[in-house]
C-alpha cells in the first residue's frame, strides 16, 4: 500500500483535469461526485498508509522520478512517508472528502459549480504534494499550489469587488511569507548542499548558530503568512469572502495548518537554532490572544471563525515554541475536524438563511435546524476545550507541555485565551441557535440543511466527539505521543506526575467554564448587558471591533509607502523607457520621411541610381589601383 | 592563342555598356529585359576569357557562367512574369507610365 503513496495526490489530480477541460461544457453537476469520489478514494488509500505506518513500516521514501540532477544535486519528486507525514495526509484526504461531500449540498445553485470543484480538486492536489513532499523544494510546489487554489477561491465570485480584493490580499501577503521561505530554502542548500529533509537534519551540527537561526527565522515567517500569525494575520478574516466550504478546507483545516506542518516537519533544525523557538512559541501565544479579543466582538458568524482560527493557530505555534509538536500536531488534528464543523455548520446557517451571515439578524435558529444545531454545539464544545471532547485533550496537552517545560508566560496567556475562546463561541452559538429571533423573515423561510451537508456534519462531529480521547488519552502516554514522538526524537523523558496533569487539566477546563458562564450571563441574562459593556468599554471597544486598525496600520504605514515607490518606478518606465523606444521610433520616422523623396516609382530613374553606383564605384576602385600601381 | 585577351575584353566592354545604354534609355519594359541580359552576357564573355587564360585547371570562371546562365533565366522568367501582370493591370510596357511605387 504504502508503495502505492503517489496514488493519492494523482486522484484529485484526475479530477481536475477531467473537470477542468470537460467540466464548463459536459459535465456540469457531475464535477462535485467526479471530485468526491477522487477525494475518496484518495482518502481511503491514506488510510490504508496509515495503518501501514502504524504496522511498523516507519521511515518510507517512495520515489517517483529525478526532476533536476546537476552534478552532485538531486532533487526527486519523492514521498517521505512517515508517522507525521501519514497523520497530515489522514487528515488532509479525510476531512476533503466530507467536506467535498458537503460542498455537493452547498454549491448545488451556483452557476459556477464546474470551476468550483476544478479549482477544489487541484487545492487537495497540492496540499498532498506539500505534506507528502521528501524535499524542502517539492514542498515548495505544493506551498504555492495551495496559496494559488486560495487565491482562485477566495475569489470565487469575482463579479462582486469584496472577494477579488480579499483574495489579491491574500495572495500578496501569502507572497511575503513565501520570500521568507525561499530565504530559508535557498540558505538550506547553500548550508547542507542539499533540501532533502533527511540529509538536512542528519548534518544539523555542520551549521553555524548564525546560519542555522537564519534558516529557523525565515521558515517561521513563511509560516506566518501560510498560517495567519502576526504580523502576516489579517488576509485570513477576509478570506471569509469564499465559499463556505472553502474556508472550511483551505482557512481552517488544511492549508493554513502548512506553516505548522512545515515547522514541525524542521523541528530538527529549530531545536538546534536557539532563539528561534522562543521566537515561534512567543508570536503563537500572543497571535493566539491578539485574535481572540478580535473574536469577542465581531457580529458575522464566519469572521468569529476566521478570528478563531488565527487564535487556534496560535496554539499550535505556542505548543511548537514549548518544544511540544506532538501536542501541535495533535491540536492540528483535532482543529481540523471541530473548526471544519463549525465552519461548515456556519456554512448551513448560512444556506438555510438565504446568504445572511449577520448575527444579529438571527436567533433560536436550533428548532428550525436540528442537525447544525446539535453537530455545532459539539464543536463549539470542543473549541472551548469542555471534556471529554477533542478539544480539550490537545490544548490540554499544549498548555500542560507550556507548563511543565517552565514557560509560564506563555501558559498564563494560553490560559487566558481559552477563557476568551470558551467567551466568544458562547457568544455566537447563542446569537445564532437561542433566544428569539431577531428577523423573523428571514427565520421564517430558514430550513435544515439537505441531507448531503448534513450527512458530513454528523460525521466531522462524530470525530469531534471521539478522536480527542481515542488517541489522546492518558495524556502525554496516548497513541498520539507513542505514534509520532519516534519522529521529533527524545523519549518524552519529562512525564509529569499524575496530581501535576489533573490540575493543570483542572485549570484549563475552569477557565473555559468561567468564559462560557460569562458569555452565558451576559447574553442570556444581561448581567451585564452586552450594549452596556460595550459602551462602558468605550475606546477599548472600538479599538476591538476595529481589529486593532491594524489593517489602518498597513494601509497607511506600508501599502501607501510601496505605491510612491512604486509611482516612482512607473513615473521612470514612461519617461524613461518608453521615452525611449519612443524616441527611436520618431527616429525612423523623420528618417523614412526623408529618404521617401528618393522612392520616385519611375524604373529609369533607379536603373540610372543603380548605374551611377557602379560608376562611382569603378572610379574610385580605380584610383585605388592607380595608387597601387603607382608604388 | 589565335585571339588576344584584350579583343574579348573590348567586345565584352561594348557589349556591357550597348546594354546598359538600353537599360537607361528604353522605355519598352520587354526591350529592357532584353538589355540586361545583354549585360549579363557581356561578364559571361569577360569570365570565359579570363578563365580560358588563367585558370590553367579548373576553369572555375565557367562554373561561374553557368551559375549566371540560370541566374538570367530565373530573373526573365520573373521579370517577364511582372511585365505580364503590370499590363494586365493598366495596358502599357512602358516603364515611365507605371510609377504607382512611388514612395
Amino acid at each position: 500500500m504504502i508503495q502505492n503513496v503517489w496514488l493519492i495526490p494523482a486522484f484529485p489530480l484526475a479530477a481536475f483535469l477531467i473537470n477542468g477541460l470537460f467540466g464548463r461544457r459536459w459535465l456540469h453537476r457531475w464535477t462535485g461526485i467526479i471530485a468526491s469520489v477522487a477525494v475518496g478514494l484518495s482518502a481511503l488509500i491514506a488510510i490504508g498508509v496509515f495503518l501501514e505506518v502504524l504496522g511498523g513500516n516507519e521511515r518510507t521514501t517512495v520515489t517517483l522520478y529525478q526532476w533536476i540532477g546537476v552534478g552532485d544535486f538531486h532533487i526527486n519528486v519523492a514521498a517521505f512517508i512517515d508517522p507525521l507525514s501519514s497523520v497530515m495526509l489522514l487528515v488532509v484526504a479525510v476531512v476533503s472528502f466530507l467536506i467535498f461531500v458537503y460542498s455537493n449540498g452547498y454549491m448545488e445553485h451556483d452557476h459556477g459549480v464546474h470551476r468550483f470543484f476544478t479549482w477544489l480538486s487541484l487545492f487537495v492536489f497540492a496540499m498532498l504534494i506539500l505534506v507528502m513532499a521528501d524535499n524542502y523544494l517539492l514542498m515548495f510546489v505544493g506551498w504555492e499550489g495551495v496559496g494559488l487554489c486560495s487565491y482562485l477561491l477566495i475569489g470565487f465570485w469575482f463579479e462582486r469587488p469584496e472577494p477579488y480584493v480579499a483574495a489579491k490580499k491574500a495572495f500578496v501577503m501569502n507572497r511575503i511569507g513565501d520570500w521568507g521561505y525561499t530565504i530559508g530554502m535557498i540558505t538550506t542548500f547553500l548550508v547542507f548542499g542539499s533540501m532533502q529533509f533527511t540529509q538536512v537534519f542528519a548534518h544539523v551540527d555542520i551549521a553555524t548558530q548564525a546560519n542555522l537561526t537564519l534558516i529557523c527565522l525565515a521558515f517561521f515567517f513563511g509560516a506566518t503568512g501560510k498560517s495567519a500569525q502576526l504580523p502576516l494575520y489579517s488576509w485570513l478574516p477576509d478570506a471569509m469572502e469564499g465559499p463556505t466550504p472553502v474556508s472550511a478546507l483551505i482557512h481552517a483545516a488544511t492549508m493554513v495548518t502548512a506553516g505548522v506542518y512545515l515547522v514541525a516537519r524542521s523541528m530538527p533544525l529549530f531545536e538546534a537554532a536557539g532563539p528561534s523557538l522562543a521566537v515561534v512559541g512567543a508570536v503563537g501565544a500572543l497571535t493566539a490572544i491578539f485574535a481572540a479579543t478580535i473574536a469577542l466582538v465581531q457580529f458575522d458568524i464566519k469572521r468569529v471563525m476566521a478570528y478563531s482560527t488565527v487564535s487556534q493557530l496560535g496554539y499550535m505555534f505556542l505548543a511548537l515554541g514549548v518544544g511540544a509538536p506532538v501536542a501541535a500536531i495533535f491540536h492540528l488534528a483535532t482543529h481540523a475536524f471541530f473548526k471544519a464543523l463549525l465552519f461548515l455548520g456556519s456554512g448551513s446557517v448560512i444556506h438555510g438563511l438565504g446568504g445572511e451571515q449577520d448575527m444579529r439578524k438571527m436567533g433560536g435558529l436550533r428548532r428550525k435546524m436540528p442537525v447544525t444545531y446539535w453537530t455545532m454545539l459539539l464543536a463549539g464544545g470542543a473549541l472551548a476545550a469542555l471534556p471529554p471532547l477533542a478539544g480539550f485533550w490537545s490544548k490540554d496537552a499544549i498548555l500542560a507541555s507550556a507548563f511543565v517545560s517552565g514557560h509560564l508566560v506563555l501558559w498564563a496567556v494560553g490560559i487566558v485565551t481559552a477563557v476568551l475562546t470558551a467567551f466568544y463561541v458562547t457568544r455566537a452559538l447563542w446569537l445564532t441557535f437561542y433566544g428569539e429571533p431577531r428577523d423573523h423573515h428571514l427565520y421564517d423561510h430558514a430550513h435544515e440543511s439537505p441531507a448531503v451537508m448534513a450527512l458530513p456534519l454528523v460525521a466531522l462531529a462524530v470525530g469531534t466527539a471521539v478522536l480527542g480521547i481515542l488517541v489522546g488519552f492518558p495524556p502525554e502516554q496516548g497513541f498520539i505521543d507513542t505514534f509520532l514522538r519516534p519522529v521529533f526524537g527524545g523519549e518524552g523523558g519529562r512525564t509529569p506526575e499524575l496530581a501535576t496533569i489533573v490540575t493543570l487539566a483542572a485549570v484549563s477546563v475552569a477557565a473555559g467554564v468561567l468564559g462560557i458562564l460569562a458569555g452565558f450571563s451576559m447574553y442570556v441574562r444581561h448581567r451585564p448587558d452586552p450594549a452596556a459593556v460595550s459602551r462602558a468599554a468605550g475606546p477599548l471597544y472600538r479599538l476591538l471591533v476595529n481589529k486593532y486598525f491594524v489593517d489602518e496600520l498597513y494601509d497607511h504605514r506600508i501599502v501607501e509607502a510601496f505605491r510612491a515607490a512604486f509611482g516612482a518606478m512607473w513615473a521612470f518606465d514612461i519617461h524613461v523607457i518608453d521615452g525611449l523606444a519612443n524616441r527611436l521610433g520618431w527616429l525612423a520616422a523623420v528618417g523614412g520621411t526623408a529618404l521617401r523623396r528618393g522612392q520616385t516609382g519611375i524604373v529609369g530613374n533607379y536603373a540610372l541610381t543603380i548605374v551611377a553606383g557602379l560608376l562611382v564605384i569603378l572610379v574610385a576602385y580605380g584610383g585605388y589601383a592607380a595608387g597601387i600601381f603607382r608604388r | 592563342m589565335a585571339v588576344p585577351l584584350g579583343a574579348f575584353i573590348a567586345v565584352s566592354a561594348v557589349l556591357f555598356f550597348i546594354g546598359t545604354a538600353g537599360v537607361l534609355v528604353r522605355r519598352n519594359a520587354v526591350v529592357i529585359l532584353m538589355s540586361v541580359e545583354l549585360m549579363l552576357n557581356a561578364t559571361n564573355l569577360a569570365l570565359v576569357a579570363f578563365s580560358r587564360r588563367f585558370g590553367s585547371i579548373d576553369e572555375r570562371g565557367s562554373v561561374f557562367v553557368v551559375f549566371i546562365f540560370v541566374v538570367a533565366a530565373a530573373e526573365v522568367a520573373v521579370g517577364l512574369a511582372i511585365v505580364l501582370s503590370a499590363y494586365r493591370n493598366r495596358p502599357t510596357v512602358d516603364v515611365d507610365q507605371i510609377r504607382q511605387l512611388k514612395g
